[in-house]
């Protein structure tokens, strides 16, 4: 049944439970929100669907040289572990707001800090 | 199953989708993903239901409009189906009449050849003869209206607004693409709060959503919040009061964001006045139309305040270029 990570997070329904409320703080927290400053909100909340797919070990197509290309821009303006730890921080705070059991939490906690040198592109 | 696409008929095999039947027929198609997502290959069923599947992810009102992905669609039944830009063809109009709203505000009143069927709130791309064109909201309401209204702001040396302003008079030939866009009354949620921002001649969709929304027995509350920085920019002050006094779950509040507010009016830009009024916009459904930064800015601003995004309807009127000058 369901034996992998996404499932037994809930899988797509749970990605579209999580990704206003993960948007939603990333949009308000002036720190990072500048990186999410584009018009297109629907695009970006698309991407934000990507990031939490990912993380939730969900069905993804990502490499690590696609994540170093998709942050590349960023890292160029100025993306560092301060911003890194504060997308992880709201992750963390969304699994919380869902009620996702520790356990699970911190498997998803664990994938997203694997991505870190690839993010920060180092 | 069959489709119709473009004229022809085409067969769509048992367990086939219709993407597949098309590109199988040798229609040209645009499409990438093939798995929902992309969105490239969207089209839009005119006649015949399509599975609820093939709507995931379209907004809920390209998704009354019939628009549908093809490569996630099993048609249930036969379908027929076209291009969303093939859509719009151009029709002919003669201007009925041109009128005053304010020193800078044309109301401009044109009917079709043939009746047009248009939802209150979308807009139309009016086209001189030379071929100039330049996309206007409809202010007109199709079954309340017998005509096609526009209220049309004149723009310092804009070609379109001011050949408008100054040239067209009753009789006046026009063609016409659309209807288009998706900022629309919805009448599924009659319970549902409806909030109307609007600065300019954003007011002209506006005002055809709420007349749309009242007529069709909506009996959540709907506000309009008129901005402008100027008194004179509050173009259709009486009208709007008159509407209010008709619904009692109508509320317009007009805000001036230059001169100082005369009794009845709020002081500020429209889209702050209306946040500080409602800071959780949980439930609500948004209209946002005129000036793009306002939009922009303002679909953030109510999508933190707690609005679903399928909720937030934006239509910025974009300026053909790229200006940084603000219009009001
Ligand atoms: C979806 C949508 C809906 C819209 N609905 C409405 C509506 O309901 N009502 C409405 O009034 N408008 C609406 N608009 C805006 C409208 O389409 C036109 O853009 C607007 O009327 C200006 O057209 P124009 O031909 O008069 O001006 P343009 O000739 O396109 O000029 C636009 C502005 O730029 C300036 N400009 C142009 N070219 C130059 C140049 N080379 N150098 C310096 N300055 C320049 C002009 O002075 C003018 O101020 C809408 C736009 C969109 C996209
Ligand atoms: C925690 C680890 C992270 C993961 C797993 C991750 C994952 C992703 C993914 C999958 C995408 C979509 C790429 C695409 O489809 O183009 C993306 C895009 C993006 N990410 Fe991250 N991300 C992480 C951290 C961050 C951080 C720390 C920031 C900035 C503070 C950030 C900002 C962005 C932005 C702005 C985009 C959109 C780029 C664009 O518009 O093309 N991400 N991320």
């Amino acid at each position: 049944m369901a034996d992998n990570l996404y499932e037994q997070l809930g899988g797509g329904p749970a990605i579209d439970a999580a990704v206003d409320i993960f948007y939603r703080k990333v949009l308000s927290n002036d720190a990072i929100s500048g990186f999410f400053d584009s018009t297109d909100m629907e695009e970006q909340r698309a991407k934000q669907k990507s990031f939490l797919t990912m993380v939730f070990g969900g069905p993804s197509q990502y490499s690590g040289k696609d994540m170093r290309a998709a942050h590349a821009p960023l890292v160029e303006k100025g993306l560092n572990d301060s911003h890194f730890d504060a997308v992880a921080g709201h992750l963390q705070e969304t699994l919380d707001e869902l009620g996702v059991p520790a356990d699970l939490a911190a498997k998803v906690m664990a994938i997203a800090a694997g991505t870190r040198d690839d993010v920060l592109n180092r | 199953m069959t489709l119709r696409f473009n004229g022809a008929e085409i067969p769509c095999p048992q367990g086939s989708t219709v993407l597949d039947a098309l590109i199988e027929a040798d229609q040209s198609v645009e499409y990438s993903c093939k798995n929902g997502i992309c969105q490239t290959c969207v089209l839009r069923a005119d006649r015949g239901a399509v599975p609820a599947e093939s709507q995931v992810g379209i907004k809920d009102t390209l998704k009354a409009l019939g628009y549908f992905l093809p490569c996630v669609c099993l048609p249930e039944g036969s379908l027929e189906i076209s291009v969303p830009e093939d859509a719009d063809l151009l029709g002919r109009a003669r201007v009925v009449s041109k009128e005053t709203l304010s020193p800078s505000v044309s109301r401009l009143v044109i009917e079709p050849a043939t009746p047009l069927y248009y939802r209150a709130g979308q807009f139309l791309n009016l086209r001189r003869d030379d071929g100039l064109t330049r996309s206007y909201s409809l202010a007109s309401v199709p079954h309340l209206d017998p005509h096609l209204e526009f209220h049309i702001k004149t723009l310092p040396g804009g070609e379109m607004s001011t050949w408008i302003r100054d040239d067209v008079s009753p009789g006046q030939p026009l063609e016409f693409g659309g209807p288009n866009g998706a900022c629309f009354y919805l009448p599924e949620h009659p319970e549902q709060n409806l909030l109307l921002i609007g600065n300019g001649t954003g007011l002209a969709p506006l005002i055809g959503i709420a007349r749309d929304a009242l007529h069709s027995s909506h009996h959540g509350d709907v506000y309009l919040y008129h901005g402008s920085r100027h008194v004179a920019g509050i173009y259709l002050h009486e009208d709007l009061l008159e509407l209010q006094t008709l619904f009692p779950n109508f509320h317009y509040v007009p805000c001036l964001s230059g001169d100082a507010p005369p009794q009845g009016y709020r002081a500020g830009r429209a889209e702050a006045v209306a946040l500080g009024d409602f800071p959780d916009l949980t439930n609500w459904r948004i209209y946002l139309c005129g000036y793009p930064p306002m939009v922009n800015a303002a679909q953030r601003k109510c999508y933190l305040a707690g609005a679903r995004m399928d909720d937030i309807h934006a239509d910025p009127f974009e300026l053909k270029e790229l200006r940084s000058s603000p219009r009001d």
